[in-house]
């Protein structure tokens, strides 16, 4: 794929990506987020941190099985919006529901598992969103930021049992979340496994080719 | 290899005018990718739709302001008609607050009846009409605390829930009162999923049924109840979290041993029988001391009783509130 090509398509993510929050901005200076704006506020970042996670953890799988190597220029990008949403969840949670109460938010986070879990997310994902640049990974070298950035996988589990605890009774979307999840964490264990497998048994037998 | 034979678009076109095309079909695709996902968000975000109206309720009898010691009405802004019927747990309906609305729109209740059954002299299967020729239909103002934190002020039309008790008589083996929602599939869409064990059933202590505050409302804002908030007919017990307030009840039977309550039944370390609203009491899961009310910007306290300590703390009097939460 051509450079400016995938110049446009990570213009493409941009806006995209910008568009709930654009919608949630629109809509809560026209009172249209219903009843309850401020758990509607929270509920829909704390959604959007979710399938941004997603999108960022489905690259890899997709790259792998499409062949389009190219998909990984865009992973960067959902993995910052996730990060972003992530904070603007927070925001609103701090803002909305603890009325800016520092301590408040505190003793709240720590009495709650739900809260300890989403916290937990949030704060992982910092490292990464830090980390998140070319001169980055060259400072860290790759093994070791693909290392640090095997920590997305503790924000995905983590936010999606955040999800589910909180919900009363109808669990059917974070099971959707959940089951999303581990086909994507499946795929890479089983990656894992076929690459941790001891070379054949008779490796004399094969004759080596030059790569 | 590019073959020198084939001419591309590209090669005959001048550079200018390909840009050009180019830019003009990559703002096609933005301006389509845009309108997409917000029309994606939309879908996947409804809020305040279904319609919602029901005819007035004639001759409403309004509380006196002198009676406030009572408890009838609450001096507090009421939160608007649009709010109370387009923010409903309901589960029958949807398991969505703001879809509830949109999915109730149309629910039928014609040739409604209530049966008033078990440990009483005078059974009775009711006509609805009949039911509210019982009383005169006041209007309540209560304050309304879901167990999820949100509360609302609503102005109920309705009667004591004791009016109704009295004309059956209860037997003096009678403890505890159950009541039951209508079990219907094809009229209450939700019902066809298992998320709760249907029928809804709730249940209250005698003395707490015989309370004035505990009343069958059947109507807001002096119109019929809306299919969303309970139509035709519903318990609303305001010192309780508002699942206690039973919606679209059929069934009303008079027991000697404390009913298995749907909620209380479905999750016995989250919602208790008596479920009384309780800041000090947190759920397992969220703190119980503050409040959304709807319609407003910050949060209120939560108060003891939701604010009716005075007329309902006796009842409770010397019993555990934590324990039986």
């Amino acid at each position: 794929m051509k450079e400016n090509d995938i110049r446009f398509i990570k213009l493409l993510i941009l806006v995209n990506g910008a568009i709930p929050l654009a919608l949630l901005i629109w809509d809560q200076s026209h009172n249209r987020l219903g009843a309850n704006p401020q758990n509607f506020l929270i509920l829909t970042t704390g959604m959007m941190t979710l399938i941004f996670l997603i999108l960022t953890m489905a690259v890899t799988p997709l790259r792998k099985v499409t062949g389009w190597n190219w998909l990984i220029q865009f992973r960067r990008m959902l993995g910052l919006y996730a990060f972003f949403y992530g904070c603007l969840h927070f925001l609103c949670f701090f803002s909305l529901d603890r009325a800016f109460s520092v301590t408040g938010t505190l003793t709240e986070m720590l009495k709650r598992k739900y809260l300890i879990l989403g916290s937990t997310a949030l704060i992982v994902m910092i490292p990464l969103a830090i980390t998140s640049t070319n001169g980055m990974i060259k400072r860290l070298g790759g093994k070791r930021w693909r290392a640090l950035h095997r920590l997305a996988y503790v924000a995905a589990i983590c936010g999606v049992i955040h999800y589910y605890m909180q919900v009363k009774a109808d669990t059917r979307q974070p099971l959707v979340f959940a089951a999303v999840l581990a086909v994507l964490l499946g795929y890479r264990l089983a990656v894992y496994w076929q690459q941790r497998k001891p070379p054949a048994p008779t490796p004399a037998a094969k004759p080596k080719v030059a790569a | 290899m590019k073959d020198p034979n084939k001419i591309s678009e590209r090669d005959v076109t001048p550079e200018a005018v390909y840009f050009s095309r180019r830019t003009l079909i990559r703002a096609g695709v933005l301006a389509a990718g845009a309108v997409a996902t917000g029309v994606a968000y939309r879908h996947l975000n409804p809020v305040g739709q279904g319609k919602v109206n029901t005819p007035v309720i004639q001759g409403l009898v309004k509380p006196k302001t002198t009676e406030a010691g009572n408890g009838f009405r609450v001096d507090e802004p009421e939160t608007s008609f649009q709010d109370i019927t387009h923010y409903n747990n309901f589960y029958e309906f949807s398991t969505d607050k703001e879809g509830v609305a949109p999915a109730a729109e149309g629910f039928d209740t014609k040739g409604w009846q209530v049966t008033v059954e078990g440990l009483v002299n005078k059974p009775k299967v009711f006509d609805l009409d009949d039911l509210l020729k019982l009383s005169p239909r006041e209007e309540r103002i209560y304050r309304m605390r879901c167990v999820e934190a949100w509360s609302m002020v609503i102005p109920w039309v309705g009667f004591s829930l004791s009016r109704l008790l009295n004309v059956v008589e209860p037997l003096s083996s009678a403890k505890y009162v159950a009541f039951q929602t209508l079990l219907d599939p094809r009229r209450m869409p939700g019902q066809r999923s298992d998320v709760l064990d249907w029928p809804y059933v709730e249940g209250l202590r005698m003395d707490e049924a015989m309370h004035p505050l505990a009343i069958l409302a059947s109507g807001i804002y002096g119109h019929e109840l809306p299919p969303p908030d309970g139509a035709p007919i519903r318990l609303v017990v305001p010192w309780k979290y508002g699942f206690k307030g039973i919606k679209s009840i059929v069934k009303i039977k008079l027991v000697a041993e404390q009913p298995r309550t749907t909620w209380s039944a479905d999750a016995p370390n989250e919602y208790g029988f008596y479920a009384n609203v309780n800041p000090q009491v947190d759920h397992p899961r969220w703190s119980q001391a503050t409040e959304q009310r709807i319609g407003e910007a910050g949060r209120r306290p939560t108060l003891m009783f939701n604010g009716y300590e005075e007329q309902v703390g006796h009842l409770y009097a010397g019993m555990d509130l934590r324990m039986n939460f």
